[in-house]
């Protein structure tokens, strides 16, 4: 019932203050936990090319954590999620239009 | 004959500037240092900005004095460097930047909108103690030997070379950009939340759409130039590598992320200069915007473009060949936008009932100015001519065209527009139409010559040249010595007019928006009751049906 309010008041565009409960906190913050000794313990493993990959992707999936439950993006208005996106989407365009020219540089005259 | 002014104002000998205002409201220095009214930290902001830009132009004279000689007789060559630095730190971080959001888009969106204050008033407050404790940070490492690595900070001279205050500086820039974030934020939550009833989106006044695009861009883009900024601090003290080919970094990678900053930075300065000339051109003309809806999305267009073309700074940098083709091409998508609102503008003179007080004559000097600047960034967007202009003085005319011919003209521009709103007194027309004359003469004599020693090959930032290049140059000493006269008059009859200045009413212009619609200087409040935007945006026959209705109540 309460959540169908919350619901109500989403709908007509009303700050409705999500309660997170200590469980949840408590989860993310082992899985963020989990993911930093991951990280160490796959810094110390010869990967070649995948030791950086492996990081950035344990990274980008704590930072995903922390935006969506210790910054209640989860529980947000869709404006709020919109604006998360901008940025994640200015963030990709900086680096793919960066790495275009990195990639390309060997390429030589056009 | 029609009337060559809208200027109404109130009977003069029993006019009274209204005893409860915002300026009244309270007294003291606290009352200013703390307080939390956007109006408040509009003037506070006005005051520090107005200061900086004094210090940037003495600087800029220094320059050009400098340059009045092929030699390089007045300063050391080393001096010269900190010199120009120092004037396009201060110029682009404490006052282009800021200029007219934290001014005027302070002092008007809440009004415009209709609504008490911005969002988050103790956020406002503290984004101008970061801008002052940034700029005053900048102004110690200038007393304390400058800096000399030219505003961009470039990597490897600013990481590896140069051995003077660059971290101070960078850091000085860092907390300014905090202050800029904080301001978009800011306005971004106010337009989105405390519009007053019936203030749709496209009832919004075109100044607003024009700050709300820029907030964007303040918001998603200065965090980037911090963490280029903290890069260069932690490859000087150190050494971490990133900007370093040595240890499997790369300086182009800095210049990658200053400019996905500092490109759409110029689009943070100019947006709400934009604006401004909206409202100004509407008003003088007595007509809606034409293309109103274009006009907006326009300001949005230019924002969202204004991301996909730094790399155009970077053409003779060793990037690639194929990124300076597709970055050339997307450079040219940008021009788009820019030309929509200036022929929009166009047409809404077409058939206007057209006046020519001093906010017109700077915007008429603004669509010019800006025309030839952005027609000029072309030149510089095509990768062929940009080879050979790049780094001359073509580009710093350029880039002065868009900044100071427009982004400053629209400023003094919007200043003088809404200097009754603010003071409730008028400034003096007749010198300040001379003002903006000379202005705009003291403004062509001191950057066209540049524009033909740049295609002649005079490099920037150099304090000798080959003789032949000395007759353009005494041109451009001369004619900013006549644009420090055009800059110096506004601050003397602003400020003689706070005591001496006619009482103005609440709207002398005649204008639509609702900020005219309350009293000058306004309530702390803004308004006395909640306005409901019950007519179009610059709908000018809602405003004489509603003089009419005034007039019948008076006299009944």
């Amino acid at each position: 019932m309460s959540e169908q309010n919350a619901h109500a008041q989403h709908a007509e565009g009303k700050h409705a203050h999500h309660i997170v409960s200590p469980k949840t906190y408590a989860l993310i913050l082992l899985a963020l936990l989990v993911g930093t000794a991951t990280t160490v313990w796959a810094s110390y493993v010869d990967l070649g090319i995948w030791n950086p990959v492996i990081a950035l992707a344990i990274a980008c999936t704590k930072a995903t954590l922390v935006v969506l439950f210790f910054m209640h993006v989860k529980y947000s208005s869709k404006l709020t999620m919109l604006t998360v996106l901008a940025g994640i989407f200015m963030f990709l365009t900086l680096i793919g239009m960066t790495l275009a020219d990195y990639i390309s540089r060997a390429w030589g005259q056009w | 004959m029609s009337e060559s002014t809208i200027v109404k104002l109130p009977d003069q000998s029993t006019a009274r500037i209204p005893k409860m205002n915002y300026l009244s409201k309270e007294n003291g220095i606290l009352s200013w240092l703390l307080t939390g009214d956007h109006k408040r930290i509009a003037i506070l902001y006005l005051i520090s900005l107005s200061f900086f830009f004094f210090i940037g132009g003495a600087l800029a004279g220094l320059i050009r004095l400098e340059l009045l000689t092929p030699q390089a007789d007045l300063m050391a060559t080393d001096t010269y460097n900190k010199v120009f630095t120092m004037h396009g730190v201060i110029m682009i971080f404490f006052f282009l930047v800021p200029s007219v959001p934290a001014t005027l888009g302070n002092f008007l969106i809440p009004m415009m909108i209709g609504a008490k204050d911005l969002a988050l008033p103790k956020i406002n407050l503290l984004s101008w103690y970061l801008y002052m404790a940034g700029g005053l940070l900048a102004l110690y490492t200038m007393a304390t030997g400058g800096v000399d690595t030219g505003w961009t900070f470039t990597t490897p001279l600013s990481t590896h070379y140069v051995n003077t205050n660059v971290l101070t500086t960078g850091l000085a820039a860092f907390i300014a950009g905090f202050s800029s974030i904080f301001t978009g934020l800011n306005f971004i939550v106010t337009i989105h939340k405390m519009r007053a009833p019936g203030m749709t989106w496209f009832k919004l006044p075109l100044f607003v759409w024009a700050h709300y695009a820029a907030s964007v861009l303040m918001v998603l883009a200065t965090p980037v130039v911090a963490i280029a900024i903290v890069l260069v601090a932690l490859e000087r003290t150190i050494g971490i590598g990133v900007f370093d080919p040595t240890k499997g970094g790369d300086p182009i990678l800095f210049q990658h992320l200053f400019w996905f900053y500092s490109h759409p930075a110029v689009y943070i300065m100019i947006l709400p200069g934009m604006g401004v000339i909206s409202e100004v051109i509407s008003t003088f003309s007595r007509k809606r915007v034409f293309g109103y809806t274009a006009v907006a999305f326009s300001s949005v267009a230019i924002a969202i473009f204004g991301f996909f073309v730094w790399a155009h700074h970077m053409f003779i940098m060793g990037i690639s060949n194929y990124a300076v083709l597709v970055f050339s091409l997307l450079t040219m998508l940008v021009a788009v936008p820019s030309a929509i609102k200036i022929f929009n503008w166009t047409f809404t003179l077409y058939k206007g009932s057209i006046t020519f007080e001093t906010p017109m004559i700077y915007a008429f000097g603004f669509m010019g100015l800006f025309t030839i600047g952005g027609l000029t960034g072309v030149f510089l967007g095509v990768s062929g001519t940009d080879i050979h202009l790049t780094e001359t003085y073509f580009i710093v005319a350029h880039f002065h065209f868009v900044m100071v011919g427009g982004m400053l003209m629209a400023f003094l521009s919007g200043i003088h527009f809404w200097w009754p709103k603010m003071t409730g007194r008028m400034y003096p027309e007749k010198i300040s139409q001379l003002a903006a004359v000379v202005t705009f003469i003291g403004f062509n004599f001191t950057f066209f010559p540049q524009f033909i020693l740049g295609t002649l090959g005079m490099p920037r930032r150099y304090a000798s040249y080959p003789p032949e290049f000395q007759i353009l140059n005494v041109f451009s000493t001369a004619g900013a010595t006549i644009l420090g006269v055009g800059y110096l008059l506004p601050v003397l009859y602003l400020v003689w007019s706070l005591r001496y200045g006619k009482i103005a009413g609440n709207n002398p212009w005649q204008a639509t928006g609702l900020e005219w619609q309350t009293q000058s200087p306004p309530l702390t409040e803004n308004f006395v009751k909640m306005p409901i935007m019950d007519h179009d945006v610059y709908d000018y026959e809602w405003l004489e049906a509603q003089q009419e209705k005034e007039k019948e109540v008076a006299s009944a």
